[in-house]
């Protein structure tokens, strides 16, 4: 047996790590994106990339969102692999014409013929006091989308092992990288490795409530769990990795088990996919097994503010996360 | 009215006689669409090129067989001018399973990628980033075929015009961009929609090559056509060409046409591209009068052909329904 090397490495790491294997191994791979090249992208992702792959495959492009996706989904068409990194997630709404009516539909519409196999990588969220255009969590627009898939890693072992998934996928992959986990580290192997698209992971076990919980809302759902632990609350903690496709029965089986669930997202809480994966639970199997009302913890319905303090007021913190547990358990 | 420039050489007097015949293929093919619209025949919508098939023809037929094209949502005639099947073209607009999308894309979503038709567009300039797409893809990976990216003159007030073009030419992409001015985006003339001339005359904003034709002229389309394919093929990038035509018809069915008069179709019909080529080809002794009304004959024949192959075919099966979302 080979042994296999652990160490540990950032999430912003392990999503280079994770395209340059790509990149070495499968010449059709090749990333496009505003200040990707020499600058090594706005969040510094492909620091280093141009340096081993060249201008050609790490190809710096022009602000022109709609045009990248735009050629990201014809070279995908005529058999390319891109890698299509969006400045930031806001900017997902300049190119939303090629990834809506083109990318997730080409191969629908064309009875079949054609795939489009490529990854929009986009850092999103709030917290960096980037504001109200730069700071938002679209993901449920693209989940409602049928033909594109949408990944959400939590941590830097989730990351390099779905983008892998991402790459290796015939299908448009929306790949939402949360700014504030770009720096959080984590053990990452060096090898290659895949992990499933639609497969969640139990990242906490516990008996009397189940938290799904996505993104860097995972980490917020941890602590608050460590915290609850001391009064006696065992908390689960569900991340889903991908909502498109989502990992329905890992879901079920844990609200069956717990009776209670509460869903934690930082998108707007409004139209989010808190109420999908809300709706899915009363849908199922695990309704007549609920102890109490479901909750939803998300973002209040308003731009992300500038301001530090009413920037952390707008999207779920700990506390929030420990009051709606307890609000939960306390109901019979 | 000939055209005043000479036939080009680099075209055999077959492909010549076999592109007669194809324009012919375009105009039955659209004339008979139009009649099932109007008796409830086929459902939807459709926007013919009736008026508008040199363009097609013309241009894709310089194109070599590895070559590859992005239509719009007027895209019969380049369907069928990039080697479509009739028969298939007919079945997906009745709706059938034989049809080119299994009788789910439409008249809209028709492409047929292995024959390097890359489909047409329900999004007015949706396709033209695709088109930049796929010639990246011709350059990096050296195969050496060329885009020709259809348009019309609606699509170039479009952002994602200005965009493509752009990064096509910083690219040196082998890409040519078609704009077919048809003088309307839908109700909206021309004139009033742009303070420019000619469109091909947004191309020095980009640094490319930009040039306007007669587009019912098919000699001045296919000389245009093939010089700018060659330098794009030669790693010179892309261009712009302008096609001035007219679609006989309206936008679509439900178009009453108000916002033009009876005197102006009547002064474009004269205009006729079938016509022009017709004449030359008789003038210039490649094809007779009789040999010419042969393969009008012909082409008729195969579009009652298609008609038949469409009614005949069956309709999709409902469990076919949620297939192919994902590859």
């Amino acid at each position: 047996m080979t042994e296999i090397k652990i160490r540990e490495i950032t999430y912003l790491e392990a999503v280079r790590e994770a395209m340059s294997q790509e990149m070495r191994q499968n010449e059709d791979v090749f990333i496009l994106g505003e200040d990707i090249g020499v600058y090594g992208g706005a969040f510094g992702v492909t620091r280093g990339m141009i340096e081993e792959f060249g201008p050609e495959r790490v190809r710096n492009t022009p602000i022109s969102e709609a045009a990248i996706a735009g050629g990201a989904v014809g070279a995908a068409l005529t058999g390319m692999r891109p890698i299509l990194e969006l400045q930031f997630s806001d900017f997902i709404t300049i190119a939303m014409d090629q990834l809506v009516n083109q990318a997730a539909k080409t191969r629908y519409m064309f009875g079949g013929k054609g795939k489009v196999p490529m990854v929009v990588r986009t850092p999103a969220g709030s917290g960096t006091g980037a504001a109200a255009q730069h700071s938002q969590s679209l993901e449920a627009w693209m989940a409602h989308i049928p033909g594109l898939k949408v990944v959400q890693p939590s941590n830097a072992y989730d990351a390099k092992g779905l983008l892998k998934a991402a790459m290796d996928d015939d299908n448009p992959v929306i790949f939402y990288e949360h700014k504030l986990l770009y720096r959080t580290q984590c053990n990452v192997p060096e090898e290659q490795y895949s992990i499933p698209l639609g497969k969640a992971d139990i990242k906490r076990e516990g008996k009397d409530v189940t938290i799904v919980a996505t993104a860097i809302m995972v980490h917020k759902t941890l602590e608050a769990a460590t915290e609850l632990e001391k009064e006696g609350i065992d908390v689960e903690i569900i991340d889903p990795r991908t909502i498109v496709p989502l990992d329905e029965e890992a879901i079920i089986e844990s609200v069956k088990k717990t009776g209670r669930l509460i869903v934690v997202h930082e998108a707007v809480k409004r139209g989010g996919f808190g109420g999908e994966i809300a709706s899915m639970i009363a849908e199922s199997e695990a309704f007549d097994y609920l102890d109490s009302p479901i909750k939803r913890l998300g973002g209040l319905a308003v731009p992300i503010p500038y301001n530090p303090t009413l920037e952390k007021a707008v999207v779920p913190q700990v506390p929030d996360i420990i009051e709606a547990v307890k609000e939960t358990v306390r109901f019979k | 009215m000939l055209s005043t420039m000479k036939l080009p050489s680099h075209i055999t007097e077959k492909k010549l006689k076999s592109l007669y015949k194809e324009m012919w293929l375009i105009r039955y093919f659209d004339e008979k669409v139009d009649q099932f619209f109007a008796k409830g025949m086929i459902h939807g919508t459709t926007h013919l090129c009736v008026g508008q098939e040199a363009s097609a023809s013309g241009s894709i037929g310089v194109l070599q067989a590895k070559d590859k094209i992005i239509s719009t949502h007027r895209g019969h005639g380049h369907c069928i001018a990039k080697e479509g099947d009739v028969n298939k073209m007919m079945a997906e607009l009745f709706g059938r399973v034989t049809g080119y999308c299994k009788g789910k894309g439409g008249s809209m979503h028709i492409a047929d990628v292995e024959k390097g038709n890359l489909g047409a567009n329900g999004i007015v300039g949706g396709g033209i980033p695709l088109a930049v797409g796929a010639a990246l893809t011709s350059k990096m990976k050296n195969q050496g075929y060329v885009v020709l990216c259809f348009f019309g003159d609606g699509a170039s007030n479009e952002g994602s015009f200005h965009e493509a073009l752009n990064l096509a030419a910083i690219w040196d992409l082998p890409v040519v961009f078609i704009c077919e001015n048809n003088q309307y985006g839908m109700s909206g003339p021309v004139k009033e929609m742009t303070r420019i001339e000619n469109i091909a005359e947004r191309a020095s904003a980009y640094g490319i090559p930009g040039k306007v034709v007669d587009g019912n002229d098919m000699i001045e389309i296919m000389n245009t056509v093939h010089e700018a394919v060659e330098k794009a093929r030669e790693g010179n990038g892309p261009a712009l060409i302008e096609m001035k035509t007219y679609r006989w018809k309206g936008h679509s069915k439900s178009d009453a046409k108000k916002y033009r008069t009876r005197e102006e179709e009547t002064e474009w019909r004269k205009k006729d591209g079938i016509k022009r080529f017709k004449d030359l080809l008789i003038e210039e002794k490649i094809l007779s009068e009789e040999e010419a009304n042969k393969l009008q004959e012909e082409a008729k024949k195969e579009i009652e052909e298609a008609v038949k192959f469409a009614e005949n075919s069956p309709e999709p099966p409902l469990e076919s329904l949620l297939e192919d979302v994902y590859a």
